[in-house]
């Protein structure tokens, strides 16, 4: 089966699980002056649900298997591509967000930019750290003095940083 | 409409808005150059900042000039290194490449800035003489007629999306509404779908979904495939002026494909990719015999259709946004989000409510094309140079500016996980073909197509209102034909490619 239909699948599952808590749980506990009304909170989510399942059951049962596109990613030669990289820096990036807060701005957004940068084969470090140091400096700057917004410059044991 | 142009003029021509058409052209320009990052990409990365300006019309002002910065970016790239950032400038580098090839890059250039002038100029005052009018038609419509127009416009997305495709589309369109059910609606004051996460009670975030949804995948991509980002720089750029009698053989060329272009992109759905696409197939066909033959090869009427095309495409699509509140693209659904997030709710009121944001905008269009054709031009060959940063600095860079879009809008570091965890599911989605705009504009629209379809039902206490108002009922009805009609061609374009040869 190609993967657009065990995509269409997953998401028959999913809208199946939607319609579920839509058709089931959702009205539970509806003060009853609510129920007088025409509409309910679920009566929409009903339609969606009930469209997007015969939709889904459209593609699952249907027999379009697309091409590839020129210049676009074969997913059937997948292993072809960097995908090591490609999910390492996606690691990295929810290390990025566990981070973020406890070790603070600066040393997470360094660390992030840097090793990602190694991920993906850059070697000169006598380059790479100045950039990556001067960018987040910049970065932190313009978010927090100019838009206003607070970031945790530094790890949670160093104080707030102002 | 005078005076509306006056309120435009007195809100544009401040010096912090003039400073952000300027910047928002260079930074779209700089960005949309770069493979692989398209305008969608770029206006939502820089929505976080847009919406803490807090001016709506500030805001909306630096994105429409990022928008056509990018576009204008993007066919830079296909033209020097035949590596079109975004579907709408495909057609572009049909001949703009051959040209650069042939040491033209500069005259190729020029032309490509000249059309696009002239495409979003014109595009600009068929808006103004547009927007207004459909804007009085559509104070008519009642909350039905609303419900049923969005229905239209989704359908219509979904009905453009290519043969083969109108299941798909219709689905990621569903998808969005469904995720635009999760949290606390403002209808019912009462969380649905959360499953129990406190960090889903307000829902799902606009920027995280719209970051996911376009910038993460498309940084993967460049990832995982070295190809998409060769940099190779087609030469030196010189000579960057056109003759005279070049200018006249372009010029028809660029009226009729920015109105042409300006109507496609009013439909929902189609906007700027098939409008140059359309754009360079018409002026092909009715070219005489030896003109016809330079098509493909370097001719400059052909780099000129696409790029006047697509620009007026571009604000044609401002239409639908700024009169009736509906989005007929990615990347006005963006919009859309941003000015939602302002409390600007664009629709028929909008003119009457809030002019200057509405003419503000329309005068920054033309200050925007302005602005790149004078300051931009001259300044290609030193901002080509960006096409040589390394992608080792690039990916990280690109990846660490979606997070950082994530987090400033919403302030927390779940929504970074949710980022990462729906950019996998974009992605995944993106590499079996599914469309992934029509699931950010049933997102953005859900609530208010929930909204106009309670308050039509409760007025009329149930789905009454359907057979009550005929205007109703025919939009609906033009809505299924949309749907309906591709999926039935398709079917019958398979049934007689299965079927023996239909008489020879």
């Amino acid at each position: 089966m190609a993967l657009d239909r065990w995509i269409a699948l997953i998401i028959l599952m999913i809208c199946m699980a939607y319609g579920y808590a839509a058709f089931f749980t959702l009205d539970v506990g509806l003060p009853p002056f609510m129920q007088r009304n025409a509409i309910w909170p679920s009566t929409f989510p009903k339609v969606l649900a009930v469209l997007a399942i015969a939709c889904a059951l459209i593609i699952l049962l249907g027999k379009s298997e697309s091409e590839p596109k020129e210049g676009d990613i074969d997913y059937r030669r997948l292993m072809d591509y960097n995908l090591g990289q490609a999910l390492l820096l996606l690691a990295m990036m929810a290390a990025y967000a566990l981070m973020l807060r406890p070790v603070g701005f600066l040393i997470s957004t360094v660390a992030f930019l840097t090793v990602s940068a190694l991920v993906l084969g850059e070697r000169r470090l006598q380059y790479l750290m100045p950039i990556t140091v001067l960018a987040t400096g910049v970065v932190w700057y313009l978010v927090q003095q100019v838009l206003g917004i607070y970031l945790r410059p530094l790890p949670y044991f160093l104080g707030t940083g102002g | 409409m005078l005076e509306g142009i006056m309120i435009g003029l007195s809100t544009a021509f401040t010096f912090s808005n003039i400073m952000l058409v300027i910047g928002g052209c260079l930074i779209g320009t700089f960005i949309g150059m770069l493979p692989g990052l398209g305008p969608m990409s770029i206006i939502s990365i820089m929505i976080p900042i847009a919406i803490s300006m807090g001016d709506p019309a500030a805001a909306l002002i630096l994105l429409a000039g990022v928008y056509y910065g990018a576009i204008f970016g993007g066919s830079t790239s296909s033209i020097l290194i035949n590596a079109p950032g975004v579907a709408s400038t495909v057609a572009t580098s049909f001949d703009g490449y051959p040209l650069a090839r042939a040491g033209k890059a500069g005259k190729a250039l020029t032309v490509a800035a000249i059309s696009s002038f002239c495409g979003g100029s014109i595009g600009a005052v068929l808006l103004m003489i547009f927007a207004p009018a459909l804007a009085t038609v559509a104070l008519l419509f009642h909350s039905s007629e609303y419900f049923a127009l969005m229905v239209v416009g989704l359908s219509a997305i979904a009905a453009f999306a290519g043969t083969g495709q109108v299941a798909k589309a219709l689905l990621m369109t569903l998808l969005g509404l469904m995720m635009a059910t999760v949290g606390e609606g403002a209808l019912f004051n009462l969380p649905r779908f959360t499953m129990g996460i406190m960090d889903l009670q307000s829902g799902f975030g606009f920027v995280t979904l719209a970051m996911a949804m376009f910038a993460l995948p498309e940084a993967l991509y460049l990832v995982m495939d070295p190809s998409r980002s060769n940099n190779e720089a087609g030469g030196e750029i010189k000579d960057l002026r056109i003759t005279r009698a070049e200018a006249k053989e372009i010029a028809p060329v660029i009226g009729r494909q920015s109105i042409q272009g300006f109507l496609i992109g009013v439909l929902p759905g189609a906007g700027a990719t098939i409008a140059s696409f359309l754009g360079y197939a018409v002026e092909r066909n009715i070219a005489s015999k030896e003109d016809q033959e330079k098509f493909g090869k370097g001719s400059l009427k052909g780099l000129a259709a696409p790029e006047a095309a697509n620009n007026a495409a571009c604000t044609g699509s401002f239409v639908p946004l700024l009169t009736l509140g509906i989005p007929g693209s990615g990347t006005t659904a963006i919009l859309l989000g941003a000015l939602i997030a302002l409390n600007v709710n664009p629709g028929p009121r909008l003119m009457v409510d809030k002019p200057e944001i509405f003419w503000a905008v329309i005068i920054s269009m033309y200050i925007g094309n302005l602005v790149l054709l004078i300051l931009n031009l001259p300044l290609i060959p030193y901002i080509a140079k960006i096409l040589a940063v390394p992608r080792n600095y690039l990916i990280p860079f690109i990846l660490f500016f979606t997070m950082m879009g994530a987090y400033i809008g919403q302030n927390n570091a779940t929504e970074l996980l949710l980022l990462v965890g729906l950019g996998i599911c974009a992605t995944i989605l993106r590499f079996a073909d599914y469309p992934l705009a029509p699931l950010l504009i049933g997102f953005i629209l859900g609530s208010m197509l929930e909204d106009n379809f309670a308050r039509a039902m409760q007025l009329y206490d149930g789905l009454g209102f359907i057979l009550a108002r005929p205007m109703t009922m025919g939009l609906l009805g033009i809505a299924a034909v949309l749907i309906i009609l591709p999926s039935y061609r398709a079917r019958r374009a398979r049934l007689r490619a299965a079927g023996v040869a239909d008489g020879d």
